[in-house]
């Protein structure tokens, strides 16, 4: 039985540790992974997942502790060892070179050369039409959208025959009917007896798709659970180290008094195809709307255009009846609109990654203070208020934002928008990638600025959020509205369908139309 | 007729030295390492050469010592800023001043030890370096003159760029190298070498710029040792990469291009009387012109290497 066991163990991680410089990133790690399992790996931000999964790939090497593959010790120095272990690891933030072809980026470093690009080609498909995956081997990856990207990196190891998958949040940028694509490829990795990692802080995600879960919690691993015996609750708990209230609040909207109008809205993008269509909707204030939509249907330009950053091709912005269209963005944050967006790869946007969180606080503040000289310590302040208020985790108000984790990241760019006290707050995918926790600090902090009155738009993915925290939900395709419902008024599934462009059957009548 | 022709080939002739030093800045920029110093490795591969051949009386020995000394000096290039991560702007500069300085400096002592106080390279070597007269085809009308009239300087820098071509299109280590100019952590990732790939392009990339600087010497300046040999050359080969679009193959145009500019004053007639300043600015202007024209419009596929200017360290976040 015993040896059964041991010889389906397919990585074995005995006491590692791993220090940046005096952050103790992993704390005597262990974990073990079968063949033909899914091992979740749950944790909040910064408790060292990313690090130790590093470690297995050969990016870190581990200052101590033991790695076993198939039961034998191995060192990892490189990333070359872990592929000849049979150990692919997809990161968080895509290794792909942008002007290479699908095909250029899955052969790159092997040992096939070029000069076979058919025979190359015909393994990839073959690969492809194993795991259910599709691609256009020729296809640029800058022409690609970030679920084909990461299709890409799953080809890359599966290329170099991994056995031991590893996935770094895969599915923080994709939307649900991709996020079960990527599953159907993983249950059948498993079955085929590869053994898969997955972090992912989608707590139902992980209940769905892993047989066990490992947590850890500041850089320690504490247990690991059969996920059928589990619940999101006991998952939560473990991660926390408390018990956590999972439900969001939804104050009701006091007095409905409009604050911005917009009419007939159409933008276009950069590249000059139409990104928004004749949007026309009015949001409150004390109110949230959300706004739902299958990745890039106009979210992304709504949120400029309304702050002035992209120009408007046809229609009005009316704020307090005034219109804002041709405003500069400085004007417009001057009037109390401000935005917070958090894009796909999450980083950059906003902060200036080389400045620590005091800096990074002038670059919004210094515009309204008089005379040439910055003060700081208004600033220090403000950045120490933060720490506290939303539990940043930072070395100190210095460190380079760079250094922080992305979820931190994310709670200084929002808590910076706060503080300057708009009176809409725009905000796009604030808890993109963040753990649990941090996601229901966020949520309370956007129901604080909706109890002061402000307006908040909330562009979210997360449906059972957004019906859970907003008012109204506006549901975009294509650049145009399908619909804009009553959060409490309408289901999942008919959002859903919103958001493949279907208008919903009882708006449809009431416009008589269709 | 015969006046276009001999244009056409002292362009070429004059666009050579710039060849060299623009297909070694590819091979640095190409490994995403922006080389500022190309001024500098083309004076110390000039010094190495002029000296070597001062001493050994061997053209071929010349050449290769130019092509050591360019590498060494990127060597040093990538030591410091591949291993030591020092940023690549200051070291290039830095590596500038202190090539053409060490050059002159060793050129002044030799000049100081040297006979008749003035340094010359012996005939055997000018003679070898001379335009070579290929028989039979040399003497083709028109033709003969435009294609076989040439300093061996200008067969080996078409060659090398043809064969740098192939490298970077055709070859594995070609994909290799390019993917870690656009992205190291993905070659990292992907198995590739980086460090050891970074620091062989790096090093023959300063080799092909030695040579351009042995041309300055040996050609231009007819085997005589001055001060400050190569003379801005080096400045103008870092901009024509961008005229290049990163293509070596490319580069045999743009150098001839600007080989042309240079020459241009010599064939002019005197009666247009413009003031030989302006034919002096002339290839600055215009790399101006192309450093604003293609930075307007640029393909991904065409435009620097991403990574290019930035160093990279395995475990920076
Ligand atoms: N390259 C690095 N340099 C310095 N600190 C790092 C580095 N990588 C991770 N850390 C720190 O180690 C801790 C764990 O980070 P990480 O493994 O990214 O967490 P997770 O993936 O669980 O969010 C964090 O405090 C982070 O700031
Ligand atoms: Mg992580």
């Amino acid at each position: 039985m015993t040896a059964q066991k041991e010889n389906n163990v397919a990585i074995e991680c005995r006491g590692i540790t791993k220090r940046f410089g005096s952050v103790v990133a992993n704390d005597k790690i262990n974990l073990t992974v079968r063949k033909g399992e899914i091992l979740a790996l749950l944790g909040e931000n910064g408790s060292g997942k990313t690090t130790l999964m590093n470690m297995l790939s050969g990016i870190y090497h581990p200052d101590e502790g033991s790695i076993l593959v198939d039961g034998r010790e191995v060192t990892i120095n490189s990333p070359t060892d872990a592929t000849k272990l049979g150990i692919g690891m997809i990161h968080q933030h895509f290794k792909l070179v942008e002007v290479f072809s699908a095909m250029e980026n899955i052969v790159l470093g092997t040992r096939e050369t070029l000069q076979k690009p058919k025979e190359m080609k015909a393994r990839i498909e073959e690969l492809s039409a194993r795991f259910g995956l599709e691609i256009d081997p020729q296809e640029k990856i800058y022409n690609m959208s970030v679920s084909e990207k990461q299709t890409v990196e799953i080809l890359k190891v599966l290329y170099r025959g991994a056995k031991i998958l590893i996935l770094d949040e895969p599915t923080a940028v994709l939307t649900p009917q991709e996020t079960e694509k990527l599953f159907e490829i993983l249950r059948r990795m498993k079955s085929e007896g590869n053994a898969v990692i997955i972090i992912t802080h989608k707590l139902n995600e992980v209940l769905s798709i892993s047989d066990r879960v490992t947590i850890l919690r500041k850089g320690r691993s504490i247990e690991t659970v059969v996920t059928s015996e589990s619940d999101v609750h006991s998952l939560t708990e473990l991660m926390v180290g408390r018990p956590v209230e999972l439900s969001i609040d939804r104050p009701p909207v006091e007095n409905r008094s409009e604050i911005l109008k917009v009419v007939n809205l159409s933008i276009r993008k950069p590249d000059g195809a139409l990104a928004l269509n004749d949007v026309s909707f009015t949001i409150n204030r004390g109110e949230i709307l959300g706004i739902a939509g299958v990745a890039g249907s106009g979210q992304k330009e709504l949120c400029e255009g309304l702050v002035g950053l992209l120009s408007v091709e046809k229609g009005a912005i009316l704020y307090d009846k005034e219109n804002i269209v041709g405003k500069t963005p400085a004007e417009i944050i001057d009037l109390g609109i401000s935005m917070s967006f958090i894009p796909e790869d999450r980083l950059g946007m906003g902060l200036v990654a080389g400045m620590g969180m005091v800096e990074n606080m002038l670059l919004k503040s210094y515009r309204s203070k008089k005379g040439p000289f910055v003060k700081t310590q208004p600033a220090r302040e403000q950045a120490q208020r933060l720490i506290k208020r939303l539990e940043i985790v930072t070395p100190g108000v210095d460190t380079p934002v760079r250094m922080m984790s992305g979820g931190n990241v994310q709670k200084v760019l929002l808590g910076r928008e706060i503080e300057s006290s708009p009176n809409v707050l725009i905000t796009a995918y604030p808890v993109r990638g963040l753990d649990i926790n941090s996601s229901y600090t966020v949520y309370e902090l956007l129901n604080e600025q909706k109890k002061k009155n402000v307006a908040v738009i909330y562009v979210g993915e997360d449906l059972d959020v957004l019906l859970e925290l907003c008012d109204r939900i506006m549901v975009l395709c294509h650049g145009k509205i399908t619909g804009i419902v009553d959060a409490d008024k309408v289901t999942k599934d008919e959002i859903g369908l919103m958001m493949t462009g279907e208008q919903l059957q009882s708006e449809s009548e009431t416009e008589g139309e269709n | 007729m015969s006046m276009i022709i001999k244009f056409i080939v002292a362009s070429i002739a004059s666009g050579t030295p710039i060849l060299f030093g623009t297909l070694g800045e590819i091979c640095h920029e190409k490994v995403g390492h922006l080389n500022l110093g190309v001024e500098g490795i083309m004076s110390i591969g000039a010094v190495a050469g002029f000296m070597v051949g001062y001493r050994t009386d061997s053209f071929v020995l010349a050449l290769i010592a130019a092509f050591i000394g360019g590498a060494l000096a990127s060597l040093l290039y990538a030591l410091l800023t591949v291993t030591f991560m020092a940023n690549q702007n200051v070291t290039g500069l830095t590596l500038t001043i202190f090539g053409v300085g060490l050059a002159n400096f060793i050129g002044y002592y030799a000049l100081q030890h040297s006979e008749n106080g003035t340094l010359k390279l012996p005939e055997n070597i000018t003679a070898q370096m001379r335009n070579v007269s290929i028989p039979g085809l040399s003497n083709i009308p028109v033709l003969g003159e435009l294609l076989f009239s040439y300093t061996p300087f200008v067969y080996i820098g078409i060659i090398t760029a043809l064969l740098l071509g192939y490298y970077y299109k055709r070859t594995k280590t070609g994909l290799n190298v390019r993917a870690i100019g656009e992205n190291p952590a993905a070659a990292d990732a992907a198995g590739i070498k980086v460090t050891k790939c970074k620091y062989l392009n790096i090093c023959l990339g300063g080799g092909i710029c030695g040579i351009g600087g042995a041309y300055t010497i040996m050609i231009i300046n007819k085997g005589v040792w001055i001060s400050d040999c190569v003379g801005g050359l080096g400045w103008i080969a870092v901009a024509l990469v961008i005229f290049a679009t990163w293509s070596p193959v490319k580069a045999i145009l743009g150098s001839f291009v600007f080989g042309a500019l240079r020459q241009i004053r010599y064939y002019m007639p005197n009666s247009i009387g413009i003031s030989t300043a302006i034919y002096d600015m002339l290839p600055y202007a215009i790399t101006l012109l192309v450093l604003v024209v293609t930075s307007v419009r640029m393909v991904r596929e065409k435009s620097q290497p991403a990574a290019c200017g930035t160093n990279y360290f395995r475990e920076d976040r």
